[in-house]
């Protein structure tokens, strides 16, 4: 039955959104309330804040050998895991692909790609401490880890995107599978590929300066331990290193991305 | 038993119990072009990609050069593949690959997948490459990309691709329907050529019956997964558009 003129309505309120609305709102002031989130802890936190920032400056690069030696290393643990990373997506991204293998085949893929992206990478650098003691090598494995859980996803999820339109040319001249892969699949993925691997090199490398901390190899080992002496404007030196490091790596993913667009 | 190719009960249903293809007997000769009509969802793609099995037959015999395709192992199948061309209607070009590269795709069949992933072609192939690139008139485009091309330049290459495979059978799906007129007209003396030149049968799916009779030797016209006409060009009537089609006010 058609509604008629008065009581038609071009955008009707919907109560269950409002409603959905209001209760996200109540529950961010329970939080808030549970947690002592007063305005007075708030103003102490900012005074103790100002106290903390005081002491940062200036920072002190005095011990620039110690600064260096743990970002060469975080660099190299961040380079290494994602190429041993995007080098082990490929295939695996390839069997999990359920556009061109059969379930038996994919199955197994995704269920590695999960328990890869199941834990943050510093549980998993902690794992591998524990398996194959303090240094590089444990804060290698992890990324590479976690590379392959996040790179065997998207990758997996590029080639179930693709247009099956080429697959079936290239299938129909009666190439191998090997050369439907190299010929249909690959030039139609190729370039998102080289984006989503700097993309991890860039998340690898602000990892990597993290999982010093519990032992892992890197610069994070370093900023712990100049946190815990409170040495402040040493701290300060290395997350400023840090973040120019992170910038740096920025600048190269972005012209990694423009000569591979073409 | 002097056909090239014969379809021997060829049945197709992607839903169980409810086949597309109802049993097809079609035997095509050595030579010429036949132009299979019909309406929209009567099962000609399925018919041809039945052919080569890109869709897999439910029932029935496709015979080959004396090989029963249908029941061919993955690997003798590819075999078969390799001499038969396909042309599309969207073109099926790998779109980032140079032309050049999509015509030897032509050619994956024969050459190793790592010689094929180094370029390493032999020199017969790609010498063969440009000459077709010629022929169909691209041989300034060896290297674009093959999604710079107009829809008619695409085509030429999808052609020119099943060429490179020195095809023993020709199949094209609806190769002009993505095409405006005339070059749609020019796409079929194409084919027409070089389905003359070398000698190979060509099978065509068409949306476009004035198409069909002006180059075809044999029509095989088709309704509802079954063949209700099967003969020369002049001899489709009126009467047989209106069965293969259904209605008339169409044709007025």
């Amino acid at each position: 039955m058609a509604r008629t003129g008065s009581n038609r309505s071009a955008f009707p309120p919907d109560w269950w959104a409002r409603g959905a609305w209001l209760l996200l709102l109540v529950y961010l002031l329970y939080a808030a309330s549970h947690l002592e989130l007063t305005p007075a802890r708030f103003a102490a936190g900012l005074e103790h804040g100002a106290r903390f920032l005081a002491r940062l400056f200036p920072p002190d690069f005095r011990r620039w050998e110690l600064l260096v030696k743990g970002m060469v290393e975080s660099l190299q643990i961040a380079i290494v895991a994602s190429a041993l990373g995007t080098l082990l997506s490929l295939p695996l991204a390839l069997l999990a692909a359920r556009n061109l293998m059969p379930v038996w085949a994919s199955w197994p893929a995704r269920a590695v790609m999960v328990v890869c992206r199941s834990f943050h990478p510093v549980i998993v650098a902690i794992l591998f401490v524990k398996a194959v003691g303090f240094g590089a090598l444990a804060g290698i494995l992890a990324l590479t880890v976690a590379s392959v859980g996040f790179l065997g996803k998207l990758m997996t999820e590029a080639i179930e995107e693709i247009s099956l339109k080429q697959v079936e040319a290239v299938r129909a001249t009666g190439a191998p599978f090997a050369s439907v892969v190299t010929y249909a699949v690959v030039p139609q993925v190729f370039s998102r590929f080289v984006g989503f691997a700097s993309y991890e090199t860039d998340a690898n490398l602000r990892n990597s300066t993290m999982i010093g901390i519990v032992g892992a190899g890197g610069i994070g080992g370093t900023l712990f331990a100049a946190f815990q002496r409170f040495d402040f404007d040493f701290v300060c030196a290395i997350v400023l290193t840090i973040i120019a490091l992170i910038m740096a790596g920025e600048v190269l993913t972005v012209q990694v991305k423009k000569a591979f667009k073409a | 038993m002097s056909a090239a190719l014969s379809v021997r009960g060829l049945v197709k249903e992607y839903v169980p119990g409810k086949p597309v293809l109802r049993g097809i007997d079609l035997d095509f000769e050595a030579r010429g072009i036949s132009a299979v009509i019909g309406p929209s969802g009567t099962g000609k793609s399925t018919l041809i990609r039945c052919i080569n099995r890109l869709v897999e037959p439910t029932a029935g015999q496709v015979i080959f050069e004396g090989q029963d395709l249908v029941a061919l192992p993955r690997g003798a199948l590819r075999m078969a593949r390799r001499r038969i061309g396909m042309v599309f209607q969207e073109y099926n070009l790998v779109e980032r690959l140079s032309v050049m590269e999509n015509l030897l795709c032509g050619r994956l069949g024969y050459v190793s997948p790592l010689k094929a992933w180094l370029r390493r072609y032999p020199e017969r192939d790609i010498a063969r490459a440009f000459e077709l690139l010629d022929i169909v008139g691209l041989g300034e485009f060896a290297q674009a990309r093959a999604d710079s091309l107009s829809g008619g330049q695409r085509q030429r290459v999808g052609i020119a691709r099943a060429m490179m495979q020195e095809p023993r059978l020709l199949l094209a799906d609806e190769p002009t329907s993505s095409l405006d007129p005339k070059t749609s007209v020019e796409i079929m003396g194409l084919m027409q050529t070089l389905a003359q030149a070398h000698g190979f049968p060509v099978i065509i799916n068409i949306h476009n019956v004035e198409l069909a009779r002006r180059f075809a030797d044999r029509v095989v016209g088709m309704t509802a997964g079954r063949v209700v006409y099967d003969g020369t060009p002049e001899r489709i009537t009126e009467d047989h558009l209106k069965e293969i089609y259904g209605g008339e006010d169409w044709l007025e």
